[in-house]
């Protein structure tokens, strides 16, 4: 009974959980800092004109950043077209055949595409679509979006739908229900709520890419919406206007870094409610 | 999965469903391939497109640590130093934190209010965008460490290795801390209470049973961190200095590999240039593979044991 | 109708003020992407932009390699300065060689004896020097360098003249804007930018020694007389370490790189007849936009070869200005 090193004992008990939790709200101030420091200095920019209006020339004051957003929203749908129903119907193959050889290699892909540097896919799109092409294209840049978005729509079709339990299934079989329209009309609709996770984890993800943009998107100064040309964004302004010496570029930058933010959190804003609101409990 | 039903008196080969069954199946398992395809022939461009780059250089592309435009001599040993660097001092800097959340939230809060706060600030962690974290770095940390360099009388670059770990172990924590996190919270209790019942405190019991048990969870946590931190181009590219040198120490400026490439990609006109900029993706590419593979293998094993 | 371009950061101020001129006067959208002059090159020859902007002419070579001829033509003149960040903004003069021992790393300190004997006037810290350089590929840092070779035997032999190079010392920042961006907020930091770029952000410009051992300050002035050479009918040429005896010594042209032939790639006429339209409008009444952006216009003989070349446009044969 030594009360000595029992009292040591119970002091490194209270100090490792004080530590514990000491380490882990530090965390946060890195978040906290970087979004109170965009909010505070992108406020100031927010207006109507900001949202409608195209970039001024280098060194004028004003302008907008509404060919960005245009520019983003585009790349974002160019992006989900393809890669939306080519990633679920991977997803469903996935988790209907769990034992099948093209499963297994087909899950090992997914997962190295997911751990791909975007600036490597950035060079492929480059070489598979803009040189064949003969020019940067906003097409170029969904596409390099849409390879991007890919792998995670799969996992999360593959995971929600794993999740759901067979008797479901079978008891629309049963029915006589063929199997294509059992997945299509029972299973798919069980599971929306963590396809729609995916959907909505992946685009947000995808809006805020700047790298695979650098060779493909590349960026334009004006409104554009014809898919064969070049297009801007938001991230792709962001770091064009971040890295220049202009003041009034850099109040831009900041306003549009704020847009970007506000549209990620928002989306998994949105997310957690539909998670919460459409998940099927069983 | 194989049982089609067909509804009374309908022939079986021109029965509509037959075919929509027969297009269903072929559809999904096409996408399925299609993946396959995909990964592959990524792979195979970015062979094919360095060959130029291997037959010039052979392995002393490894080497060598001169990249130099002007009389086409090429080496990514810088590049290769800069990333090992950064992100090995990334993940050092990040393991402490990513730790202390997901011993927070595996062990002493499982549930409540301030577990879902920790949880959800993580994941808002893991979702802004790489941009927007370079640009705050570029005008906030980079003036911390310059003044900092300047007191310490080094020189004021600013930018640099260090900076660059910085701001990838602050992005790199939400990866550490998710695998981490559940393999953590996954512990059996009767382990832990064995453990309790001989005496022991919560922290010995973390330190003793549940960390070593979870031991697994967390390299493969680790391993995903780091795979994300080799592959980030343009926080780094942005504080990095972008310096073609081999880095001299933690307050150097150097490269990256994404970043060379970000730098270089649409301006290299020699297609030796070209070439070897491509080799350094597929070097990239291979290198996040093999870790990734690594840390799912390592994730598969604990589901399947759990 | 749009056209699209990239390439140098040097003239991108005036470029991104010609191009939204034009097109509140036409209707017409170039969008132009500062990536650097060899991107522009690059670019141009994987026929992905309608031109290519460039300071670095392309070499003898690279133009034999090209798959079809490839026109070079002048817009307009600037001057690459050296600028700094140090306190007190003091107006510095710097000499060739002194500019080579800094950019090689030989001279590391701002109160080095070689840098106080040409500034006597100047109180100037014990301070680092920080060497700012070029990380992309850029027609800014080829007039620079071609600049330092023609000075230095040095300079020449041990890193040579290009659009990238092995430098010796310095860390990199992409294009014109991210070299003066960096320069500005780092005390102490030295680098090589055009003009436009130092002067709008307020930031302080050396006087160079010239050939005739003359301190030359940057402006349109002196890079105008530096530019009083014999220009050659296809305006290829480098102007730096000019003979004239108040030229600015680092200076050079910008051009604006096309295809002779526009029907490659299946270009429509209507394409091909606006951006010769355009190149003549930039080269014309666009040129009033250089001077209060810090470049200096084209003299009227670079003007006269010029109209020459933007008439040898082609469209199948056909020539794109009436």
């Amino acid at each position: 009974m030594d009360l000595h090193r029992l009292k040591l004992r119970i002091w490194k008990d209270r100090g490792f959980k004080a530590i514990v939790i000491l380490f882990s709200f530090l965390s946060i101030v890195p978040l906290l800092l970087i979004l109170f420091y965009i909010i505070k200095n992108g406020i100031l920019s927010i207006s109507w004109e900001f949202f409608v209006e195209l970039p001024r020339p280098v060194g004028e004051k004003g302008g907008g950043i509404s060919n960005a957003i245009v520019g983003s929203l585009l790349l974002v749908i160019i992006a989900g077209l393809p890669s939306i129903p080519l990633g679920i119907a991977a997803g469903i193959y996935l988790s209907e055949n769990k034992k099948s050889r093209i499963t297994y290699w087909s899950g090992l892909a997914v997962d190295v595409l997911q751990g791909t540097p975007s600036i490597v896919i950035g060079i492929i799109v480059y070489l598979w679509v803009v040189v064949p092409m003969g020019g940067f294209s906003a097409f170029a840049g969904g596409i390099a979006l849409g390879i991007m978005m890919l792998p995670m729509i799969v996992k999360a079709t593959e995971e929600t739908l794993s999740l759901i339990p067979g008797s479901l299934k079978e008891a629309s079989l049963a029915l006589g229900v063929p199997y294509y329209r059992t997945i299509l009309r029972v299973t798919l609709p069980a599971g929306v709520s963590g396809i729609m996770t995916g959907v909505l984890i992946s685009t947000a993800r995808v809006a805020g890419e700047t790298a695979p943009l650098l060779f493909t998107a590349f960026g334009n100064a004006f409104m554009n919406w014809n898919l064969n040309n070049p297009v801007n964004s938001l991230p792709l302004l962001i770091y064009n206007y971040a890295t220049s010496p202009y003041p009034e570029w850099h109040q831009v930058a900041w306003g549009a870094s704020c847009v970007l933010v506000v549209f990620v959190l928002t989306l998994n804003l949105v997310m957690r409610t539909v998670i919460r609101r459409w998940k099927v409990q069983f | 999965m194989d049982t089609l039903v067909l509804s009374k008196g309908k022939m079986l080969s021109t029965h509509p469903g037959v075919r929509a069954e027969a297009t269903f199946q072929k559809t999904i398992f096409l996408s399925a391939l299609v993946i396959i395809v995909l990964l592959v022939a990524i792979f195979l461009s970015l062979l094919i497109h360095s060959v130029p780059s291997l037959k010039a250089f052979g392995l002393s592309f490894f080497f060598s640590k001169t990249w130099d435009p002007v009389s086409a001599t090429f080496g990514v040993l810088p590049f290769l130093v800069g990333t090992l660097l950064t992100s090995f001092l990334a993940l050092l800097i990040c393991l402490p934190f990513s730790l202390a959340i997901s011993i927070f939230i595996g062990e002493y809060f499982k549930k409540g209010a301030l577990s879902s706060f920790l949880k959800t600030v993580t994941e808002l962690l893991a979702g802004i965008p790489s941009i927007i974290y370079g640009f705050w770095a570029l005008f906030v940390l980079v003036p911390i460490v310059r003044n900092f360099q300047t007191k310490i009388g080094v020189f004021p670059y600013g930018v640099g290795i260090l900076t660059a770990s910085m701001i990838l172990s602050v992005m790199i924590i939400p990866y550490a801390a998710s695998i981490a996190r559940e393999v953590i919270s996954l512990v059996p209790s009767d382990v832990k209470e064995a453990a309790y019942s001989l005496g022991s405190t919560r922290q010995e019991v973390i330190t003793k049973v549940v960390l070593p048990y979870a031991r697994s969870g967390i390299v493969a946590g680790i391993l995903l961190a780091l795979g994300r931190a080799l592959g980030e181009t343009m926080a780094v590219t942005m504080v990095i200095g972008n310096s073609n040198r081999l880095p001299k120490g933690f307050f150097s400026p150097g490269n990256s590999m994404a970043s060379v490439i970000a730098n270089e990609f649409t301006e290299a006109t020699a297609s030796l240039h070209i070439s070897s900029l491509i080799e350094i993706a597929l070097l990239l590419f291979l290198v996040t593979m093999i870790i990734n593979i690594i840390g799912k293998y390592i994730i598969k094993k604990i589901s399947v044991g759990a | 109708m749009d056209l699209l371009g990239a390439g140098a950061s040097f003239p991108y101020p005036l470029y991104s003020k010609m191009f939204y001129v034009y097109w509140q006067k036409t209707g017409v959208k170039i969008n132009y992407q500062a990536i650097g002059s060899g991107g522009g090159q690059r670019q141009l020859l994987n026929m992905t932009v309608d031109f290519g902007g460039s300071d670095a002419f392309m070499s003898a070579e690279a133009l034999e390699k090209a798959p079809a001829k490839i026109l070079h033509i002048p817009t307009c003149l600037g001057a690459i300065v050296l600028t700094y960040t140090l306190p007190g903004n003091p107006r510095l003069r710097f000499t060739p060689g002194l500019i080579s021992d800094i950019f090689m790393g030989k001279v590391t300190k701002w109160n080095d004896k070689k840098i106080t004997d040409i500034n006597p006037n100047e109180n100037l810290p014990d301070m680092n020097i920080m060497v700012v350089h070029r990380s992309d590929g850029s027609g800014t840092t080829f007039v620079f360098t071609d600049y330092l070779s023609k000075v230095s035997k040095e300079w020449e032999k041990k890193v040579g003249r290009g659009k990238a190079v092995n430098w010796p010392v310095g860390l990199g920042s992409k294009g014109n804007t991210g070299v003066a961006g960096f320069i500005k907020y780092s005390p102490g930091a030295i680098g090589y930018v055009e003009l436009g770029y130092a002067v709008l952000n307020r930031m302080p410009v050396a006087a160079i020694q010239n050939k005739a051992m003359r301190f030359i300050n940057p402006g349109a002035t002196s890079t105008s007389i530096a530019a009083r050479v014999f220009l050659p009918d296809d305006t290829r040429i480098s102007i730096t370490n000019t003979n004239a005896i108040e030229g600015y010594p680092i200076a050079g042209f910008t051009w604006i790189l096309v295809f002779e032939e526009q029907a490659y790639r299946g270009g429509p006429e209507k394409k091909a007849k606006a951006l010769a339209k355009a190149l003549w409008w930039m080269t014309h009444e666009g040129q009033k936009y250089a001077e209060p952006l810090h470049y200096a216009p084209l003299s009227a003989e670079a003007i006269i070869k010029t109209e020459k070349i933007i008439k040898s446009i082609t469209h199948n044969g056909h020539s794109c200005l009436e």
